[in-house]
């Protein structure tokens, strides 16, 4: 009954110093990384056996991580940001905390995957596709731009997950491509005709199971679930808008090295085993379907081939995510 | 022995005491039972210590509750500032928006329709299984209470799977009912155990039939339970995030999460979370508003006849149906989907590398948590027994109501004010387990109060008398017998770190993977059958607490 608070307090002790090793470890270089965690977790297991550098991953969203290292500044633990899409390194960009990436790293990816500064670079690029439920509609029935779900024949037919860092890029290469009035429009038109969701993974469930009809999602989830069981996908077509269509948008994933890095020779070296063979390699075998960007570097063959996805041309360091916040916020969507 | 000298306060004050100590130490709402508290402190009860002459040690513990008080309010005072730097027009345009009132309509009817589903269910489970004769009854209660074993947001996981397209409002209800009716339950069954049968013979006597008993007898006299266990609800209600993630209803708490993974901590999301905080300061007024101030012990000496149970008869299998229906959502679907994702995953997904990180750190930030929130705790704890009076109520509902607000406000406030003011302490655990002790300090209040009160006070004094210095006085009496309190209370805080994501997502120190983090991160990508295990886990560390949450209760109400 009249357990000594000391023995409590002592025993207490004694546990957390059992877990305390969980919590301490040498970190190496600590990456903020909004990629997949699976894909960063199979880089990061790749780059260490190689090199014998450790990495440490902070897991997180695009948006998240890059107003995160902005408010950080100079103090940022981070050594190394991985996104998923380009606004987000855009941001980073813009506040000066980007080193230059080393020209060997550079010279790895060809210029289109990269900004123009050489600031950051590409590490691997994803497609804007519509999935749709097979059963519920026929091809001729799909939207022939993305601009055309704003209409409100499609009004509680499609989905998005405007909280992602995903569909806000897309808005950005709309932005970019077709001004802010005409953003500002079609925001609000589709407030008004989509269902939210949270997670392309998601979406892409819901459409499966046919309680939407489509969604605005990135490809690779499709291919993804169909390398596996197809359980969450064996209903779903996907629709490339192609034409240069602001919805054929192609994101760029991107890697960069910050300024206030601790580790700047292991952080380049992590960023250019990324974004060459080793790390490429991890994009055309593994399990993440995302496309591959270095030069001569091969997509897993399961996607449709980078060149025949008629991408528009979106300078990637051009890209505006709180502009596309505040509209998104102005809009309802967040 | 006090008892004969304050017999009558005693009685009075009975009630109050014992549904404070009989509510739920989960989550949010423990500043629930403070408030209650603060409204028995404001009673004229005779205090042991109150002749007595203010010893010096008073004043120093005083200083370290005011510290920890107004340490306490920094969220709340940071949001403030937020909004004045924010800028009064920016404030308007971002709170006075059509998405804020969708939000706000979307949270206020998941409140209104719950919490008195909630309470009619609560109710009758409770008389069900305390008041009549129900085969199994000891069995029906705790399997009411076991739910509360499984966090909110594996509730949720268990229904998406079960139903896939479950959406919405309704949806939102169906499974914050299942999952946090234990917090009604708990007070309700404790209150129908203690009350004194005589006045529901004299309204027999008097001609009413049973239902009109229960209706004007009972109901009255459960009044106090319900109001607690509702806030409580409530509170939970407005600080998940997770349960409505994955069911697709936006309240507050998802807007801010939203926002926050959009902007980190831009102006939208404070100026949601002052939104929030409106609404949780709302339902603490009213609460003690309907609350209310009668009186529901009994007078006179002697002691309570033991209750009668109800015959059921011929409706006992009918009544059976409740609570079998309630523990097979509330209990059957959970079980049923883990174990069927744990099937289907097979040995794959017991990645025990993984696995046993996450359970390492999940324990270590658990027990750090638990220690540090004790620790604070105790300063407010002694003074409230000790010395209480309006210094020491206004410190302690400072906790309370800090307390009171979701973990997604705290982690907010502090992510801003460590990177723009506190930068070395940025992401560090110190941090982490700073939001904890203020998130869960009332649970460690609670418990430890109560070991406190049960310490006399003689022997403090007679340590001092024998030459102890103050410290070394209160050392090697009250707060070693009080160890049973701080033990309780440290693993009603540890149960709710363990089961903790929002705050733990945005303070974790980098490499940080807690067994909940691990768990949402899984099931984002939809791989339902790896996120299972973690379940399971979270789910087999927390019942035995909920066991003893139970005994407790029951222990509570002398059976």
């Amino acid at each position: 009954m009249k357990i000594a608070l000391s023995t409590l307090a002592g025993a207490a002790l004694a546990l957390g110093l059992i877990s305390a090793p969980a919590m301490a470890e040498d970190q190496g270089i600590i990456v903020y990384n909004a990629q997949h965690e699976s894909l960063a977790k199979e880089w990061a297991a790749g780059f260490t056996k190689e090199t014998g550098i450790k990495v440490t991953l902070r897991n997180g969203g695009d948006s998240d991580f890059s107003n995160q290292i902005v408010a950080e500044g100079a103090a940022s633990p981070a050594d190394v940001f991985l996104t998923e899409n380009s606004p987000a390194m855009a941001l980073v960009e813009a506040a000066g905390l980007f080193a230059p990436v080393d020209a060997d790293t550079l010279a790895q990816v060809p210029q289109e995957y990269q900004p123009s500064s050489g600031k950051w670079v590409g590490v691997a690029a994803r497609s804007t596709v519509f999935a749709y439920n097979k059963d519920k509609l026929k091809e001729d029935q799909l939207p022939k731009s993305l601009l055309d779900l704003a209409d409100p024949g499609w009004k509680g037919r499609w989905a998005a997950s405007p909280s992602g860092a995903d569909f806000q890029a897309i808005v950005s290469a709309l932005l970019q491509i077709k001004g802010e009035a005409a953003t500002a429009d079609w925001l609000k038109a589709m407030k008004a005709n989509f269902t939210a969701y949270k997670g392309n993974s998601t979406i892409m469930k819901a459409v499966n199971a046919g309680e939407i009809e489509g969604g605005v999602i990135y490809h690779y989830y499709y291919i993804g679930d169909q390398a596996k069981t197809g359980e969450n996908s064996k209903n779903v077509g996907l629709h490339y808008f192609k034409n240069q269509d602001p919805g054929a948008f192609v994101s760029v994933s991107g890697g960069g090295v910050l300024a206030s890095s601790k580790h700047p020779k292991e952080a380049q070296a992590f960023l250019k085993w990324v974004t060459g063979k080793g790390g490429q390699d991890v994009l055309k075998t593994g399990t993440s379907y995302e496309y591959a960007v270095g030069k001569g570097d091969e997509s897993n063959p399961k996607l449709v081939p980078l060149a025949d996805l008629q991408a528009p041309k979106v300078d990637p360091a051009t890209l505006n995510s709180k502009k596309v916040i505040d509209l998104m916020t102005q809009a309802g969507l967040l | 022995m006090e008892i004969a000298a304050s017999n009558d306060d005693r009685l009075r004050l009975e009630p109050l005491t014992r549904l404070i100590r009989s509510l739920p130490p989960y989550g949010a709402g423990d500043m629930v039972a403070r408030l209650m508290q603060s409204a028995i402190d404001m009673m004229p009860a005779k205090l042991p210590a109150a002749g007595m002459k203010k010893r010096r040690s008073t004043s120093w513990i005083t200083l370290a509750a005011a510290l920890i008080a107004l340490i306490a309010l920094l969220p709340l005072a940071f949001i403030v500032w937020v909004a004045i730097q924010t800028g009064w027009d920016t404030v308007v345009a971002l709170i006075l928006r059509p998405r804020v009132g969708e939000l706000l309509v979307n949270t206020v009817l998941l409140v209104a329709v719950t919490v008195p589903i909630a309470i009619v269910l609560s109710v009758a489970l409770a008389w069900l299984t305390e008041r009549s004769d129900l085969p199994g009854n000891r069995w029906w209660s705790w399997l009411s209470v076991a739910p509360l074993a499984i966090p909110a947001f594996v509730h949720s996981y268990a229904w998406i799977s079960f139903v896939p397209g479950l959406h919405g409002l309704w949806a939102g209800v169906l499974v914050s009912v299942i999952a946090y009716f234990p917090f009604l339950y708990l007070p309700i069954a404790a209150a129908l155990r203690r009350l004194d049968p005589a006045l529901e013979d004299a309204a027999a006597a008097l001609g009413l039939d049973p239902w009109r008993v229960f209706a004007r007898v009972v109901l009255p006299q459960l009044r106090l339970a319900v109001c607690g266990g509702s806030l409580l609800v409530g509170l939970h209600l407005l600080a998940e995030y997770g349960l409505y993630v994955f069911i697709r209803f936006d309240t507050f708490t998802t807007a801010i999460v939203d926002q926050f993974q959009s902007t980190f901590n831009g102006p939208a999301a404070n100026m949601l979370a002052a939104v929030l905080v409106v609404c949780c300061l709302f339902l603490l007024a009213l609460e003690v508003m309907v609350r209310g101030e009668e009186r529901y012990a009994r007078v006179g000496s002697g002691a309570a006849r033991q209750q009668q149970r109800a015959r059921l008869g011929r409706a006992t299998l009918p009544c059976l149906l409740l609570p079998a229906g309630v523990a097979l959502l509330s209990l059957g679907v959970p079980f049923v989907t883990v174990g069927r994702w744990l099937l289907a995953g097979g040995t794959d997904v017991w990645r025990w590398d993984e696995i046993g990180l996450a359970l390492g750190q999940t324990l270590f930030l658990a027990i750090a948590g638990a220690v540090l929130a004790t620790l604070a705790a105790m300063p407010m704890a002694w003074i409230s027994i000790r010395a209480p009076g309006p210094l020491q109520r206004l410190l302690e509902s400072c906790n309370y109501i800090v307390g009171a607000l979701p973990g997604v406000v705290i982690a907010l406030a502090l992510v801003t004010i460590t990177v723009r003011v506190a930068l070395p302490l940025y992401q560090t655990l110190f941090t982490i387990l700073f939001g904890y002790a203020l998130m869960f300090l009332p649970r460690a209040l609670i418990s430890l109060r109560a070991s406190i009160a049960q310490a006399p006070v003689e022997l403090e004094r007679a340590a001092s008398s024998l030459g102890r210095s103050p410290v070394k006085a209160l050392w090697s009496t009250t707060i070693r017998l009080s160890a049973p309190g701080a033990a309780a209370g440290m693993a009603m805080v540890a149960l709710g770190i363990t089961n903790e994501l929002t705050a733990t997502q945005m303070l974790a120190p980098n490499g940080t993977r807690t067994l909940a983090m691990a768990f949402w991160s899984y099931s984002g990508e939809i791989d339902y059958a790896s996120a299972a295990p973690y379940a399971l886990i979270m789910v087999a560390m927390s019942l035995p607490m909920t066991w003893w949450l139970y005994v407790q209760s029951k222990r509570m109400a002398g059976r």
